[in-house]
């Protein structure tokens, strides 16, 4: 299983390595635009062509990869930084009038399909990349409180616990101090999937407009610019939705790797 | 049994009024006055004001609330602001093409799914299994949109099979039909990798039970156990999942119904952000939600019907 995690770190260190490097360098400025060679095919000097402005695509690749990579990472980021303190507390407090209002709170926000958060919160502030990992973002925090309540409850049950709570420890201190080390790698595991559907819900809201607003080069917008192209330079529309599938296929492959790595026991059917 | 339903309807009913609060309360953040907007800069004070009485704007905000809800049991969704008709027609129009098109796609999805897992895990190892496990790490991978968009390209634009978008209305189902397949293929092509992922592992879960090993004494050759008694039993978690898959067919429709210019909640969705129709924003949304939440409801009490093992835990 340690082909998954060379195949798919080598796919997530390649875009990421992609969208450090673009903000040093990219081939061509991506800011100017030259209508005249507009829709150009793959050649010397652009390695993967150009779109209807004249842009380079593979500089457009690599700005693009830095606006998905800072969503999903950011989405992921309010998703564990909300959720995993909620599931700890809750299960802490398992059985308790909180414990019920935080998982009711879940099941809540669980009904709101990601997109139709993203639309709801569109709709207040406008079309943002900062909107869409909000948006992506809270869709995460139920992910990540449910994971993390499910794990901590039978960790509780064990010895050592016990040992710790007759030594005094708050359940606060023994939730930061026994229970989340127990459980950081399941959300590791977790946070490269959320990581690679964060990459997938970016491109879908810029693809739609109520993300990431031009100039920010991203790969969904990319796509959504290409629609109408794709029988004249099918190549606009390959190139993008191409990132796009490598990117999360590495993450995937990473996170099916890691999980075989971190916890051979589980070999749970990813849902 | 009946305790189970009891007490699942009763948070049904509390997720449904939480839900609908939320959304109210977010749709009436939202900056900007639909009456100024609609009547534009150069409004009369007094214009203004008798439209956004006729709008029921200046009713206190637990008023409006409580008749926006009763509007909606009794099926009555207020008046778009923009269209100037009932916000029930408008939806009524366009969930003929929503639904029918998340149904299409949910049963393409199944179809796909439940064979590539049932050969998947009989397999297990050998190089269909490998293929079709390679295939179903392809498919999550793939975003919907481009994915249609490549539809389009090779069956609409080169082979000239379909037709690249649009929506010719049910007056022809045959030719209905046609112009939702592509739409569907392409949401349900993802769903389907996720689906025959979960199908192939709980029937290697069932696979590995004392069940089929008596079953094998018994003297059933592997197929026959795999086909009469392994899974049915792997099929309980799958239809879970493809209950909830059905929630997210209906509100991921929204983005393929972009790529195919279909007249279906989606469009309607978009067009009325950008008008600031805000009414209705809130009843599409609320009516998504609705789904999602009743669909839990349902497979929540299927599942307890089948393995009552369920219902002694809540």
């Amino acid at each position: 299983m340690s082909r998954n995690i060379a195949l798919g770190g080598l796919l997530t260190a390649l875009f990421t390595a992609l969208a450090l490097v673009s903000f040093l360098y990219t081939p061509h400025d991506i800011q100017t635009l030259d209508i005249p060679n507009k829709l150009q095919t793959p050649s010397g000097t652009n390695w993967l062509g150009t779109d209807h402005f004249g842009r380079d695509i593979l500089s457009m690749i690599m700005m693009g990869a830095r606006t998905s990579i800072a969503v999903a990472v950011l989405a992921v980021g309010i998703g564990i930084c909300v959720g995993v303190p909620l599931g700890l507390l809750a299960a802490a407090r398992r059985g308790s009038l909180l414990d019920e209002i935080i998982m009711r709170g879940n099941d809540l926000v669980f009904a709101f399909p990601s997109l139709v958060i993203a639309i709801l919160i569109t709709a207040i502030f406008g079309p943002s990349a900062i909107n869409a990992i909000i948006a992506i973002g809270i869709f995460n925090i139920p992910v990540f409180a449910r994971l993390s309540r499910g794990a901590a409850l039978p960790i509780w049950e064990r010895d050592f616990i016990l040992a710790a709570r007759v030594s005094g420890k708050s359940s606060f201190r023994i939730s930061y101090e026994h229970i989340l080390p127990n459980i950081t790698n399941l959300m590791i595991v977790q946070g490269t999937i959320q990581f690679s559907l964060g990459i997938l819900a970016e491109a879908a809201l810029s693809y739609i407009g109520l993300g990431a607003q031009p100039p920010t080069a991203s790969w969904g917008r990319m796509l959504a610019d290409a629609q109408t192209l794709t029988s004249i330079a099918p190549h606009v529309a390959l190139i993008p939705g191409l990132a796009i599938v490598l990117m999360v296929l590495g993450l995937n492959l990473l996170g099916d790797g890691l999980r075989d790595l971190l916890d051979p026991r589980i070999r749970r059917a990813r849902a | 049994m009946i305790r189970f339903a009891a007490k699942r309807l009763l948070s049904l009913i509390l997720s449904l009024i939480a839900a609908s609060i939320v959304i109210f309360a977010v749709i009436e953040v939202i900056p900007g006055d639909p009456a100024s907007f609609m009547l534009g800069v150069n409004a009369r004070a007094d214009t203004l004001d008798a439209l956004r009485d006729q709008m029921g704007l200046n009713d206190p905000l637990p008023l409006r609330y409580i008749n926006w809800i009763g509007g909606m049991l009794t099926g009555d969704f207020g008046t778009s602001w923009t269209y100037k008709t009932p916000v029930a027609d408008l939806i009524n129009d366009r969930i003929w093409v929503s639904l029918p098109l998340a149904i299409y796609a949910l049963l393409l999805s199944t179809l796909i799914a439940f064979p590539a897992g049932i050969i998947a895990a009989s397999r297990r190892g050998g190089p269909a299994d490998i293929s079709i496990m390679g295939a179903t790490q392809l498919g999550v991978a793939i975003p919907n949109f481009w994915f249609a968009m490549i539809l389009v390209l090779v069956f609409a634009i080169n082979l000239r099979w379909f037709s690249a978008g649009g929506f010719p209305g049910w007056d022809n189902p045959a030719l209905a039909l046609k112009s939702l397949t592509l739409p569907a293929i392409a949401l349900a092509l993802p769903q389907a990798a996720i689906l025959a992922r979960v199908m192939r592992s709980s029937l290697l879960d069932n696979l590995g039970e004392d069940y089929i090993r008596t079953a094998r004494a018994k003297g059933l050759t592997r197929r026959q156990a795999l086909w009469r008694h392994a899974v049915r039993n792997a099929l309980i978690p799958v239809l879970t999942i493809i209950g909830l898959q059905f929630s997210f067919l209906l509100a991921g429709g929204i983005i393929i119904e972009q790529v195919f210019f279909l007249p279906g909640l989606g469009r309607l969705i978009f067009q009325s952000i950008s008008a600031r129709d805000l009414i209705v924003v809130e009843s599409v949304v609320m009516l998504l939600v609705f789904v999602v939440i009743v669909v839990n409801f349902a497979v929540d009490l299927a599942y307890a019907t089948v393995d009552p093992r369920l219902r002694a835990k809540s």
